[in-house]
């Protein structure tokens, strides 16, 4: 019955991960702001409103603390909520209910009651939307105990990603970017997790070692094939779940590489790409053969104007630019925005 | 009103025992024994008793900094709590919360803590989870004055009115928020009223007056349960001990700002005395009776202290426990 290689959007596989988890278990509702308008959530939650009704697809007003609150409280009551969060920047008036309550709960209550809620963000990188409608903040929610963090690439796993998340007893910050709503790959028609915590390697090398997630695991492909044509054979990881990470993928790759550089869609300092290459150092330093290398946003907030979002966000070619040098290293010192690249067009929401 | 003797007795009991409990845990916060912050519920027992002998056991409530009282009086475990506070294995939350994390899900506690407000939400998606099931559980949300000046009460005040959520909004307006005395947070002392723009039907009372608080409780607690939506109770009260420990903000000293005719004037107006005196003229109970649940609440109190003496601290082989299920 099932056909594996149907296709599907990323964000219809989430749609299909909602629909079915709804149907599956009258425990899951969603709840967030502008559930019922495409113009936040996109197709994500499509059809979900005429199949479960009010009741469980609750639009809100503009309260992400009370309903982020509201949302943990009925995962105390024994419910599975999804809350979504259609910018990921509001999600600053919820770190309370976020990380104060439904991180801590389960700890500071010597396991007497976990919070199995799913918090769903959505990154709208680009499109001359400034500093405060397109940040990443993933790596804010994975410095915080208790909290799992994941960032599906691609459809299959935002499907299945979702269903893992909504089914994991704790508190899981599912990331997604709106960059990758359009992508479409395999995805199975049936119920399916991706498990959380395991990485996956999308192309096998010998060279270096790439490490991405979320919407720049699209670039890092990119560049990787690029790579291949020049004769550089780059192995490609994508996490998944940036906390907790896939440790083990990530060493057993660099050892066999000695060379790694990774691409993170948010800032620099304190950042995952800065986890990760401690990781490494921590771990197999000796099997290093040249100094690791970050690919990530500048410590600058996003700017409005094209000219300097172009200059802002890394691409397939800052990513290929990087492995290079990191190989041969008969490049120039890089420097963002010296670098030519690609146009992209972006969605605006 | 007509009420049973059953339910005299048990707010009686609940709030001896709620008091008897804290003046219990003076000494050893004194010693140090008891070494974590410990916001005692002495003076406000009615809010608590009066309200939880409205509730069932699965009813959700949840508690905040100051929620010694809201455990017991919900059912929670004496020896788990008073574990608890000693930080041991043996406690609610198995030395990893402290007076501060008081949970006991069996019975509907489902948990408290110190954030100022940062549980009204929480209380407010166990009313979500209700409402959405049907199953006529209704929740309550135990706050101070001070959480009145968090802007997330008045997003729950809003959302669990249009939603017509069975959400009890009880907020214990003891006149100092830490040391900050309510006419330096608020321009007029009338809490009761933050429901009535979002058309929450609001009450206030005297919080020392158990009878008074069970009577706004039912009342809420029946409108709730008949899908009318939300209900807001502002209980006048005063704690009769320091904003933590036995004196004001500093375990162990003596720091009390606040006028001390002020606190002799509320020493007066004793919950428990006031209600000794409402039983005994109506003749719903005797001095032998009053005393023999006071010796019964004593003996319980000792026993969990022994208890806690005896009972093992968790091991730090253990302390990465319970981050994750």
């Amino acid at each position: 019955m099932s056909s594996n290689n149907r296709r599907l959007s990323y964000s219809l596989a989430i749609n299909e991960a909602l629909t079915q988890m709804m149907a599956a278990d009258e425990s899951v509702f969603l709840i967030g702001q502008g559930v019922k308008s495409p113009w936040y959530v996109g197709n994500t939650a499509q059809g979900l409103l005429e199949a479960f009704g009010e009741k469980r697809i609750i639009d809100t007003p503009v309260s992400e603390n009370a309903i982020t609150g509201a949302a943990v409280g009925a995962a105390l009551a024994d419910m599975r909520p999804v809350v979504v969060h259609p910018r990921m920047d509001f999600m600053f008036y919820a770190l309370d209910p976020i990380i104060n309550q439904a991180a801590n709960w389960y700890y500071m209550n010597g396991g007497k009651a976990s919070v199995p809620v799913v918090i769903w963000g959505i990154i709208n990188r680009g499109g001359e939307q400034a500093a405060q409608h397109s940040q990443a903040l993933h790596a804010i929610f994975a410095h915080i105990p208790g909290l799992k963090v994941v960032m599906p690439a691609t459809a299959y796993d935002a499907k299945g990603l979702m269903i893992a998340a909504i089914r994991d007893p704790n508190p899981v910050v599912f990331v997604d970017d709106r960059w990758l709503y359009p992508l479409e790959d395999a995805v199975p028609e049936e119920i399916f997790e991706v498990p959380i915590g395991k990485g996956s390697i999308r192309k096998t090398g010998s060279d270096l070692t790439l490490v991405a997630s979320s919407f720049m695991l699209q670039e890092a492909l990119k560049a990787a094939r690029e790579l291949e044509e020049e004769g550089i054979d780059v192995e490609l990881i994508d996490l998944r779940t940036v906390k907790p990470v896939d440790q083990e993928l990530i060493l057993e790759s660099v050892q066999k590489t000695g060379r790694l550089a990774i691409a993170d869609g948010a800032w620099k300092t304190c950042g995952l790409a800065a986890e990760i290459a401690a990781l490494v150092c921590e771990n197999i330093f000796q099997y290093l053969k040249a100094p690791i290398k970050r690919i990530t946003l500048p410590d600058c907030p996003a700017p409005a104007s094209a000219t300097l979002e172009k200059a802002y966000y890394p691409t397939a070619s800052t990513i290929a630019h990087t492995a290079r040098k990191l190989v041969k290293d008969r490049l120039p010192e890089e420097i963002y925005i010296s670098i030519p690249r690609e146009s992209k067009t972006s969605l605006s929401f | 009103m007509d009420y049973s003797r059953e339910l005299m007795e048990h707010l009686y009991r609940t709030m001896v025992r709620i008091r008897l409990v804290e003046e219990s845990l003076v000494e050893p916060i004194l010693n140090k024994e008891v070494r974590c912050p410990c916001h005692l519920y002495s003076g406000q027992e009615a809010i608590a008793a009066g309200i939880c002998a409205c509730l069932n056991k699965d009813d959700y409530i949840f508690g905040n900094h100051r929620s010694h009282g809201h455990y017991l009086a919900k059912g929670g475990d004496m020896f788990e709590m008073v574990a608890e506070i000693y930080g041991l294995e043996a406690g609610c939350s198995r030395g990893r919360g402290g007076s501060m994390h008081l949970i006991a899900p069996e019975v509907g506690m489902m948990g408290a803590a110190p954030i100022v407000a940062g549980t009204i939400s929480l209380a407010m998606g166990a009313a979500l989870a209700s409402s959405i099931r049907r199953d006529g559980r209704v929740a309550v949300t135990f706050f101070g004055d001070g959480a009145t000046g968090e802007g997330v009460l008045y997003e729950c005040l809003n959302f669990a009115a249009l939603k017509k959520l069975p959400l009890v909004f009880v907020c214990e307006n003891n006149f100092y928020a830490t040391h900050m005395p309510i006419n330096e947070c608020r321009v007029e002392n009338n809490i009761y009223t933050v429901g009535e723009p979002f058309c929450i039907s609001c009450k206030g009372v005297d919080g020392n007056d158990v009878l008074q608080v069970y009577e706004a409780g039912r009342k809420a607690v029946e409108q709730c349960r008949q899908g009318l939506g939300p209900a807001l109770i502002e209980c006048l009260t005063y704690r009769f001990r320091g904003h933590v420990g036995p004196d004001d903000n500093i375990q162990g000293e003596h720091t009390d700002i606040r006028p001390p005719q002020e606190m002799e004037a509320w020493l007066q107006k004793d919950p428990i005395t006031r209600f000794e005196q409402y039983l005994l003229t109506h003749g719903l109970m005797d001095r032998n009776k009053l005393k023999h649940i006071r010796r019964q609440a004593k003996a319980e109190i000792e026993k969990a202290h022994h208890f806690a003496r005896e009972s093992a601290l968790p091991e730090g082989k253990d302390l990465a426990r319970y981050v994750f299920k």
